[in-house]
């Protein structure tokens, strides 16, 4: 079985994002950029299931600008056997990756599609339900475990209130949870071996995919700003405080 | 503009996300229910007393039992044939539907807006909640999540809808339930909750937690939350978490105890109205937020806090 896991290269998440002074977005301009953190989870998932001799082969998939090689080939050191990129330098909204991915699956043919749950820039948490819908598959969201049997795969959610088992047909998509597993570092031998990994160069045109955005950003500002607090000196002066807010 | 919106229940009664996804919707325009689910009846019937609320949609079957997506999302996708928005809650349940819809209608979702400026125009957070974005849908017809904490909720009383059973395609057969392990907890509900009490990676382990954390909560009337950090480090099962990867939460007082307050927690606490941090690093990130700080070793102040509130 063939595993897909499509990655994005995102700001890194230990970065405190800032909004340009006007209005048109978050400042890119010489960040730290990282693998998004929920798709080194679905990379890593999907080195455990190749390990386990569940899955033959692993493909991983980035759509965006150039710059999303490092982020494949990050991938690729951390374990996956080929990449491809689908080249673009518009913003390309979730539906337009689903549809670019479902064209992806329709050639590879993976049992599994394996994603994170959201990216960290735009938290939108949808491209996996998506490309679920548009291939008219499974889907197994917010997983904190994957199980796979035969011709089905039993995911464990994360649901508000606890955990949830459903299980699923193949082929069938599924979005990792942080709780899923630790992803792993990649050696620097594995570094340089993805080097000369496979990577494949495409654009959304080569999938006949309009990427055209459905959502106009009108405006990015800062959220509201706290007024700074203030700090007691010692318990006895918080509690008479909480007893002004009228909660003891 | 008629929006068609999702009904979180338990198969019992209505769950409170509801409400502000109907308060959402109703800035829309009129405001229909869809309860789907299997023996659910008197659900419908709770959801027809919503205040606003022109019509309830009722779709019993087993194939909606546990709300599986996959069986779901064509049904709501039919009802869109007569709707021009679809409103969910942004609660698992709700994130796990939605965009299955809209990419069944082909349109871009909007997710977990904070306010709605126009008919096809709103506000939602992006980067952890370090920016705000407004934004215009070209679509047809919307899907939208809502975050709970950002609007009031609807009256849970006062509406005399009608219900209509309605029906739809029924099982994909492609997914089954198998199980739930829900945590057991007789304190209020976390994103529902007035006040809240949340321990971090300073606790130590499962045990401290509990005896420092708990105790506190229970003289408040407080439901407990935690960092990732002590969600991670197996203090606490992970429907506690406080954070973007967990739960948002907004209650008039938000009590944070031995953490840090990174970026990823603070994007799920930081619209509390008052906020109190008790931490012995003076220079931790989260006294920026706090309306009161206390730098003080927890396991003193703690007990000291209990006994005396």
């Amino acid at each position: 079985m063939k595993i897909l896991v499509p990655v994005k290269r995102v700001i890194d998440y230990n970065v405190k994002p800032r909004v340009k002074a006007d209005g048109t977005g978050v400042d890119l301009a010489n960040v730290k950029m990282s693998m998004n953190p929920f798709d080194e989870i679905a990379v890593e998932e999907a080195i455990r299931l190749k390990e386990k001799g569940v899955a033959t082969e692993i493909v991983a998939v980035s759509v965006g600008p150039a710059k999303a090689q490092e982020t494949l080939r990050t991938a690729l050191a951390m374990g996956a056997d080929r990449a491809i990129l689908v080249q673009t330098d518009d913003e390309v909204e979730p539906l337009a990756v689903a549809k670019i991915l479902k064209a992806i699956a329709d050639e590879e043919t993976p049992g599994l599609v394996i994603l994170g749950k959201q990216a960290i820039d735009d938290d939108s948490n949808q491209t996996g339900q998506m490309l679920a819908a548009l291939t008219g598959r499974p889907q197994g969201t917010f997983a904190s475990e994957v199980t796979v049997d035969g011709d089905s795969v039993t995911v464990k959610r994360e649901v508000d209130g606890g955990l949830e088992t459903v299980k699923l047909t193949m082929p069938a998509i599924v979005t990792t949870d942080l709780r899923l597993n630790e992803p792993r570092y990649a050696s620097l031998p594995n570094i340089m071996k993805a080097k000369s990994k496979p990577l494949a160069n495409k654009t959304p045109a080569d999938y006949g995919v309009d990427i055209a955005p459905r959502l106009k950003t009108l405006k990015v500002s800062e959220p509201p700003v706290r007024q700074a607090g203030v700090k007691v000196p010692d318990v006895d002066t918080l509690v008479a405080k909480i007893k002004e807010l009228g909660i003891a | 503009m008629k929006t068609l919106v999702w009904v979180e229940h338990d198969n019992a009664s209505v769950k409170d996300a509801t409400l502000a996804a109907v308060t959402a919707a109703s800035q829309l325009g009129e405001v229909h229910l869809l309860v789907a689910g299997e023996g659910c009846a008197a659900v419908a019937d709770e959801a027809a007393k919503i205040a606003g609320v022109g019509k309830v949609h009722l779709a019993d079957d087993a194939a909606y039992g546990h709300g599986l997506a996959e069986n779901v999302a064509p049904l709501i996708a039919d009802l869109m044939g007569s709707h021009d928005a679809f409103v969910a809650p942004a609660t698992t349940t709700g994130k796990n539907v939605a965009p299955r819809v809209a990419a069944l209608l082909d349109v871009m979702q909007i997710s977990d807006i904070l306010s709605v400026e126009g008919d096809k125009t709103f506000t939602r957070p992006i980067y952890a909640g370090n920016a705000i974005a407004t934004v215009e849908s070209s679509d047809a017809k919307l899907v939208i999540t809502v975050r709970g904490t950002a609007f009031a909720k609807a009256e849970a009383t006062g509406g005399s809808a009608t219900v209509e059973a309605v029906s739809g395609p029924g099982d994909a057969g492609i997914s089954s339930y198998v199980g739930s392990e829900i945590a057991k907890s007789e304190r209020p509900e976390l994103t529902s909750a007035k006040i809240i009490v949340s321990g971090g990676r300073a606790l130590k382990d499962s045990e401290t937690f509990q005896q420092y954390i708990f105790p506190l909560a229970d003289k408040l009337g407080a439901a407990v939350g935690a960092s990732r950090a002590a969600v991670d480090a197996g203090y606490v099962p992970n429907d506690y978490q406080v954070g973007q990867t967990g739960k948002i939460v907004a209650p008039e007082v938000y009590i944070a105890i031995g953490i840090s307050g990174a970026i990823q927690h603070l994007a799920g606490m930081k619209d509390s109205k008052t906020i109190i941090a008790i931490n012995k690093d003076e220079d931790a990130p989260i006294f920026q937020v706090a309306d009161l700080g206390l730098v003080a070793d927890l396991f003193n102040a703690v007990p000291e806090l209990t006994e005396k509130v």
